[in-house]
């Protein structure tokens, strides 16, 4: 399976990069954007998915600092 | 007494490491991949890159052969220090609580801080006075101390903050203005500022020479050796 893990600070740390981000949409003419938090996308083709959520916490993400999502498995095309 | 400095692929700090242990004692390098902590009495874990810090930093480093040695060490009551990317190993490794996220400024720093020592009760600051001062510099992108609410009201009342940035002098967005903190054993320390960068007049201040000083201290009163 190819599977997306998105990782993102998680909720109420502060996120400098986030912020950093949301200063500058304004500056372009983008208004009225809020709560913007920058993350990372992890991508990947799995035997077996259902051991993605362990490979979430034990080196993935780490779990005091981020949330994470699986979002997205497909069948890997070839 | 015997320290051991480990050296990870990345690690940059170590020689300066081994060198400041030198002053206390004898210093001996181990190697990432070995199981065998060679009979020290205390572990540096030091400075750098290890492992690139390619994921996050630390995240793969703990997972190092050694680093499971050095968890049964600690366990058994083994007296650990970790330095910078040594703290961040330690705290992804669950040896010491919290984590180290990115600066607040999002910017490398490196620059010499004021650090006040909070507690001297513990083998890292045993030689210092509660309150003193230490100029220590820091160097990193990635120090910025987090725990969360519960975890840090906890640290603090358990008196697990050894270090303290001096008031206006944190550099990185650490909660608390924490510099250095121990686990509840108070045998497992970590620090993001640099002692093993100021040992020697030559190069600056010396407020280094406390940690290890006390280190050998501590060490010395356990097994009865002369200091």
């Amino acid at each position: 399976m190819r599977a997306r893990v998105l990782v993102k600070p998680k909720a109420g740390i502060l996120d400098p990069q986030g912020q950093a981000v949301e200063r500058a949409l304004p500056a372009l003419g983008f208004t009225g954007v809020r709560n913007v938090h920058v993350g990372r996308l992890i991508e990947l083709d799995v035997e077996d998915p259902d051991r993605l959520p362990e490979m979430c916490e034990r080196l993935l993400t780490n779990p005091l600092i981020e949330d994470y999502e699986i979002v997205e498995t497909e069948p890997v095309t070839s | 007494m015997r320290f051991g400095v480990i050296r990870f692929p990345g690690s940059c700090d170590e020689v300066d490491a081994q060198l400041a242990c030198q002053r206390f004692g004898e210093a001996v390098i181990l190697w990432h991949r070995d199981r065998d902590l060679k009979g020290v009495d205390a572990v540096v874990v030091p400075g750098g890159f290890s492992y690139g810090d390619y994921l996050r930093v630390g995240a793969i480093a703990r997972f190092a052969p050694v680093m499971e040695e050095v968890a049964e060490f600690a366990a058994a009551g083994g007296i650990v220090l970790g330095i910078c990317n040594g703290f961040q190993v330690l705290c992804e490794a669950g040896l010491l609580p919290g984590a180290l996220l990115p600066n607040t400024s999002l910017r490398f720093i490196f620059r010499q801080v004021e650090l006040e020592i909070v507690s001297v009760d513990s083998p890292f600051t045993g030689a210092g006075e509660s309150g003193q001062r230490l100029s220590i510099p820091v160097k990193h992108t990635t120090g910025r101390y987090y725990a969360p609410d519960a975890e840090l009201a906890r640290l603090e009342a358990a008196d697990q903050v050894l270090l303290r940035y001096a008031p206006g002098e944190n550099p990185n967005g650490s909660l608390n203005d924490i510099a250095g903190v121990c686990n509840e054993a108070r045998n497992v320390f970590g620090l993001m500022p640099h002692p093993e960068h100021a040992v020697d007049p030559l190069t600056g201040p010396t407020g280094g020479l406390r940690i290890f000083e006390s280190i050998r201290a501590h060490i010395a009163d356990r097994t009865g050796a002369p200091a």
